[in-house]
């Protein structure tokens, strides 16, 4: 797969009623590339999306974008009005160039064909994430952004969905850009990882960056997916005993 | 022509049919993008509207269309904001804007008004130059919204998947809100400032209960708006009830219907 640059941000600053959002945030996305941004809440992870996609204006910084990409865009939320009757294939034909047989296609890809007459209100969190993600795969795109794709999700479809990520990618040739807060279970199932609170704090190989000192500031000491030596062990009086001493 | 006068009634029927036509899918888009407010204070902006149009000696209908339009380009910038403060806004705007209009007309006593008829609609006042206005306006918002659906539906939808589609989101939320504000001055004459919102409101509301996709609701909206118009001018007719409020009721027994048949 050949790797071209469809992203280049440099040195994005946003400032908003006395928060630094974004801090001179720089990133690269280059095609075939699953890069997961993480951090706590109001990091600014979902307001650098939106300034890719050129949906929010940043005060300094800019945003080269490869002639022509195509972005499928599936946004955290998306707040529906009970009063606009809707069904599945109704709303999937608002996506702009959107043609029945892509729909079709990409119900069958994401196993959502039997709900296809559905009004979207009647869905449970689960099938609308997979009509949202079917809505951003539509238009055969470049790059997919993914806003906390796993929201309102059982456990199960959240590791369903995590492993359709890179099945999707190596089908589509395409990048993906998305933002989680499920570290243990997106590391799998990517690249690099940016770990974000207003700057960049570090960035690379998931097995680096659970190590890096910035990430550990930010997250704690890694729990379940990290796996160390034990040198020692804690006894049951609360206590810490080497692990090699015998009595 | 003494057939014309001898069926004194058929402007008002046609003009009403027409206007019912085109609120329907307008009503919708009313309904589902929570404008209500908005569309209410057009109407109450009209009267200030006709008070300055009657100082300056403008054709009525002009000069009501030519205030709709300004002010809805005006508070255009509101629906953008926080949703509390437009709310609150709006409400300032609204009522300040009726009681500006009632004082000012007050005060030009050179012209007799019928405020009634402004206010609640008058059968009688409408004549075949209105009938060839919301014809007008008529063919031309039904054709904006025939041509721009989709665009418009999937801005009602999310407008930020329909900004990344690279749909013109900012030119159909405009147009959206001029062709309001000239329906909004049309629907005056025959229902009225006080019920100009009850007429794009009721019919889709009750079209909701039994639509199961945008097109089918809009349609059954200017199906049940016709309908209400046609009984609220029969009734008016018969037992000279107001006519505004008689298509009003006349719609809201349907709304009342349609929660009875969703029930079953």
């Amino acid at each position: 797969m050949k790797s071209d640059v469809l992203i280049t941000a440099r040195h994005l600053c946003l400032g908003r009623q006395h928060k630094q959002v974004l801090d001179d945030v720089s990133l690269q996305v280059h095609s075939g590339q699953i890069i997961t941004l993480i951090g706590p809440n109001g990091c600014g992870k979902s307001t650098l999306l939106k300034v890719l996609l050129g949906l929010e204006q940043t005060d300094s910084g800019t945003v080269t974008k490869k002639a022509g990409l195509r972005i499928g865009y599936m946004p955290q939320s998306l707040t529906l009005e009970p009063r606009l009757p809707l069904t599945v294939d109704g709303f999937l034909k608002l996506a702009r160039g959107a043609r029945q047989p892509q729909i079709d296609m990409w119900l069958e890809r994401l196993e959502i064909t039997a709900i296809r007459k559905q009004d979207i209100q009647a869905l449970s969190g689960g099938e609308w994430q997979r009509v949202l993600l079917a809505r951003a795969l539509l238009i055969q795109p470049d790059i997919l952004m993914l806003d906390e794709p796993v929201q309102g999700v059982d456990v199960q479809g959240q590791m369903a969905l995590y492993r359709l990520i890179p099945q999707l990618r190596d089908e589509l040739g395409c990048a993906v850009l998305m933002v989680s807060h499920d570290l243990h279970l997106v590391m799998a199932a990517t690249d690099e990882v940016i770990c974000m609170n207003g700057h960049i704090c570090c960035s690379g190989h998931p097995d680096t960056v659970t190590l890096d000192p910035a990430y550990q500031r930010l997250f704690g000491q890694p729990l379940a997916h990290y796996t160390h030596h034990h040198d020692h062990q804690h006894c049951l009086d609360g206590h810490i005993e080497p692990a090699q001493h015998t009595e | 022509m003494n057939w014309l006068s001898d069926i004194w009634w058929l402007p008002a029927l046609l003009s009403g049919v027409l206007l019912a036509a085109i609120t329907g899918p307008l009503g919708s888009f009313v309904v589902w993008r929570r404008m209500a407010f908005f569309g209410d204070t057009l109407a109450h902006g009209a009267l200030l509207g006709i008070t300055l149009g009657i100082i300056a000696d403008l054709e009525p209908v002009l000069a009501l269309m030519f205030s709709s339009v300004t002010l809805a380009i005006l508070l255009y910038p509101l629906q953008r904001t926080s949703a509390l403060s437009a709310d609150t806004l709006l409400g300032i705007v609204s009522h300040s804007m009726l009681a500006i209009g009632l004082v000012t007309l007050s005060l030009t006593d050179s012209v007799r008004v019928d405020l009634m008829g402004y206010l609640f609609g008058d059968l009688l006042a409408v004549d075949y130059t209105d009938v060839l206005w919301v014809t007008a306006i008529g063919v031309v918002c039904g054709g904006l919204m025939l041509a721009n659906w989709r665009g418009l539906v999937a801005t009602t939808v999310s407008q930020e998947l329909a900004s990344i589609d690279g749909y013109p989101v900012k030119r159909l939320n405009l147009m959206l809100v001029i062709m309001l504000a000239l329906t909004v001055a049309l629907a005056m004459k025959i229902v009225g400032i006080l019920l100009v919102s009850a007429l794009l409101i009721i019919p889709p509301a009750a079209a909701r209960a039994l639509a199961r996709t945008p097109e089918q609701m809009a349609l059954m909206a200017s199906g049940l708006g016709i309908l209400a118009v046609v009984a609220g001018i029969a009734a008016s007719f018969q037992w000279d009830t107001p006519t505004g409020p008689s298509v009003v009721v006349a719609a809201t027994s349907m709304f009342v219907l349609s929660l009875v048949v969703k029930r079953r």
